[in-house]
């Protein structure tokens, strides 16, 4: 156990305090020069923004953009625990080295992680297209039921009803527990004698399951925890869409004759349309890229429960294949952008973003 | 509104025009659905509302029971010997305050950072029109495609050749701009709403423009400034991943989701204090989150829609 007492107070007062400090100091010249530069020397009319800018565009450009440039480079090196920091080399140069290994220049010396993301096991048996479609399917799950349930409720929670505010709050909880520990609250109720949810399948005479062992069952398990997860936040969301659609046109309908699921079809769906496309695809980037679900309920490591990202994460940080996990997380984020894109021109969604 | 309440009703709650007044909920509440119908709807409800209390009320039960029942095939909610004694032995006996202690310095440091920062550059992107604007604000909703799982790569060997690893500052640093891209959408939007006048009114007065965002700009904002101060101390707060790279073998500055995954690990001995942890670690929050959700929707609706 560690001590905790003034001591450790006051060192890691200083220590958050002084990173703050600096920051300060760090912005504080920074906007000397800037003030300098465009408004003394160049006496432009932009120096207000330049200045309001300044320093989150240093910051975002130190932090995310030259990482990721930084990860583009590390991309095409063969950086792993052996060969770290300047012992890394480009994988053409490995191959100028070692002649005898070059089959194709392309795919052995240029883009060899990027073909090995494809042709070797990404993990230390799983290959990329299972860990893929498996991501695909967890995706295709979670969205399914978290549209459907969410809507569901939605649409029961906008009608006229008393204790709708309870229902509401009751609901929304599982979205306001911090991720990591409902995650590892279903993973100890998941054990296979004293979890909850084995005790109760027994109450109704089901045997119990092996969730934390079976791979298929370790798969349903992490559905469930998730599917209880982001139902709340699809909830939320389309019930502000349904408020914002005027009563009138369903008594407009209700007067031409439209029965329920006509006034559902063809004004709830589509009123519904600008609130729920843009829903729809922060969700699923989230659930593609949810890495704490998969990661937790999946203890004892099993292959055949890792997603994408936590595939990555092992990778990098379990196997230490930097190089290799550098060209893994581009074939992601290239998976991402396109169906992104793809997305939005199909639902043209984003359109009003007139920016 | 409803067709079958006096017209004297209808207009009245046309008038006032809160959907939850207590005469359109009394004359809503009598039209359309059957009884029975009344009753399913409260019954799915119920069920809902069950599904989505229960596991939470389990970490409960859990952290309540004496420590030599721990492993218990009971499905009460509150054991019948219930006890602290998991609160108590959490407290004492593990790091459970040490860990709660860095997430909060870092999780406060790094937030008040994160609005400063978003709150001046947000101003800029909605008052003026400077060149690449356009470029800028598209390049902050596609960081948001970005996996943070991508950026755990760079960052962590960027980090152990700056020395950062197992310090706060790392943390603090990485922290800070994560959450800029997001905070800016939101007060962007909420600025956008805030009519030109106020401050052109202002600066004819004499103010700089600096000024009149300071005195009359800020102080509007509040309300957006507190979801986003709020977005980002969950961000940071309720972080796994960055922490566990940057700080793995610094069990000195582990932050609480650390120290609870390996509470939870040692699943036999441990889990009353990893629900007692739980439990503490939740309350507040959750007490946050709820108080705070129906600003926190307006506000993210307010940034999404405007755009």
């Amino acid at each position: 156990m560690q001590s905790f007492d003034m001591g450790v107070i006051t060192r890691s007062l200083g220590e958050v305090g002084s990173t703050v400090f600096l920051i300060l100091v760090g912005t504080a010249i920074l906007e000397l020069i800037l003030y300098g530069v465009f408004g003394k020397l160049l006496k432009s009319r932009y120096t207000l923004p330049v200045m309001l800018l300044g320093p989150a565009i240093v910051g975002l450009a130190v932090l995310i953009v030259y990482p990721l440039l930084w990860e583009f480079n590390l991309s095409f090196t063969n950086m792993s625990l052996r060969n770290f920091g300047d012992k890394a080399q480009y994988t053409w140069v490995v191959c100028r080295e070692n002649p005898e290994i070059v089959n194709s220049w392309v795919t052995d010396c240029l883009l060899k992680n990027y073909a090995d993301v494809f042709r070797l096991p990404v993990l230390k048996q799983a290959f990329f297209f299972p860990v893929f479609f498996r991501t695909v399917l967890w995706t295709a799950i979670n969205m399914f039921f978290h549209l459907s349930v969410g809507l569901g409720l939605a649409l029961l929670l906008n009608r006229p009803l008393r204790g709708k505010g309870i229902y509401r709050t009751l609901i929304i909880l599982p979205w306001a527990i911090p991720q990591v520990i409902a995650a590892l609250a279903w993973r100890g109720e998941f054990n296979y004698e004293f979890g909850f949810v084995n005790l109760m399948l027994g109450q109704l005479g089901i045997p119990p399951i092996q969730w934390l062992t079976a791979p298929g069952w370790n798969f349903v398990a992490m559905c469930i925890v998730n599917i209880w997860l982001g139902i709340p936040f699809m909830m939320v969301i389309l019930l502000g869409g349904l408020q914002s659609i005027p009563g009138e046109y369903y008594e407009a309908a209700e007067i031409d004759g439209a029965n329920g699921f006509q006034q559902f079809k063809n004004i709830t769906l589509p009123l519904l349309q600008p609130v729920m496309t843009p829903a729809i695809i922060l969700g699923t980037i989230w659930t593609f890229n949810n890495f704490n679900v998969p990661f937790f309920i999946n203890q004892n490591e099993l292959e055949t429960s890792d997603i994408l990202v936590t595939a990555l994460f092992r990778a990098a940080f379990q196997y230490n294949r930097y190089g290799f996990a550098a060209a893994f997380a581009f074939v992601i984020f290239i998976i991402l952008l396109a169906y992104s894109i793809f997305y939005i021109r199909i639902t043209g969604a984003l359109k009003e973003v007139n920016a | 509104m409803s067709t079958t309440s006096s017209s004297q009703t209808s207009t009245q709650a046309v008038a006032d025009k809160k959907p939850d007044s207590v005469l359109t909920r009394f004359f809503y509440a009598q039209r359309g659905d059957s009884p029975f119908k009344r009753l399913l709807i409260h019954l799915t409800l119920i069920l809902a509302s069950i599904i989505a209390v229960y596991p939470v009320l389990r970490v409960m039960t859990i952290s309540l029971r004496p420590g030599d029942r721990l492993l218990s095939t009971s499905l009460a909610i509150i054991p019948e010997d219930a006890s602290f004694d998991n609160y108590i032995k959490v407290l004492t006996d593990t790091d459970f305050l040490l860990w709660v202690w860095n997430s909060f310095i870092i999780t406060a440091a790094t937030s008040v950072i994160g609005v400063i920062l978003a709150s001046t550059s947000a101003y800029a992107f909605s008052r003026s029109r400077f060149p690449g604007r356009i470029a800028g604000l598209i390049f902050l909703l596609s960081t948001q495609m970005i996996p943070a799982a991508m950026l755990m790569v760079p960052l962590f060997i960027l980090a152990v050749q700056a020395n950062l690893i197992g310090t706060y500052r790392g943390l603090v640093l990485a922290y800070s701009v994560t959450s800029i891209p997001f905070s800016i959408w939101i007060l962007k939007g909420y600025y956008d709403t805030i009519p030109y006048d106020l401050e052109q009114a202002a600066m004819l007065d004499g103010a700089t423009q600096m000024g009149a965002f300071y005195r009359i700009i800020l102080p509007l904002t509040t309300p957006a400034l507190a979801i986003v101060f709020l977005f980002n101390f969950m961000a940071a707060w309720n972080d796994y991943l960055l922490a566990r790279i940057f700080l793995s073998n610094a069990t000195e500055i582990w932050t609480w989701p650390l120290g609870l995954q390996l509470l939870q690990g040692q699943f036999t001995t441990a889990w009353g204090q990893f629900a007692a942890a739980s439990m503490l670690v939740m309350i507040p929050v959750v007490i946050l989150f709820l108080y705070s959700s129906k600003y926190l929707i307006s506000g993210l609706t307010a940034g999404g829609v405007k755009g």
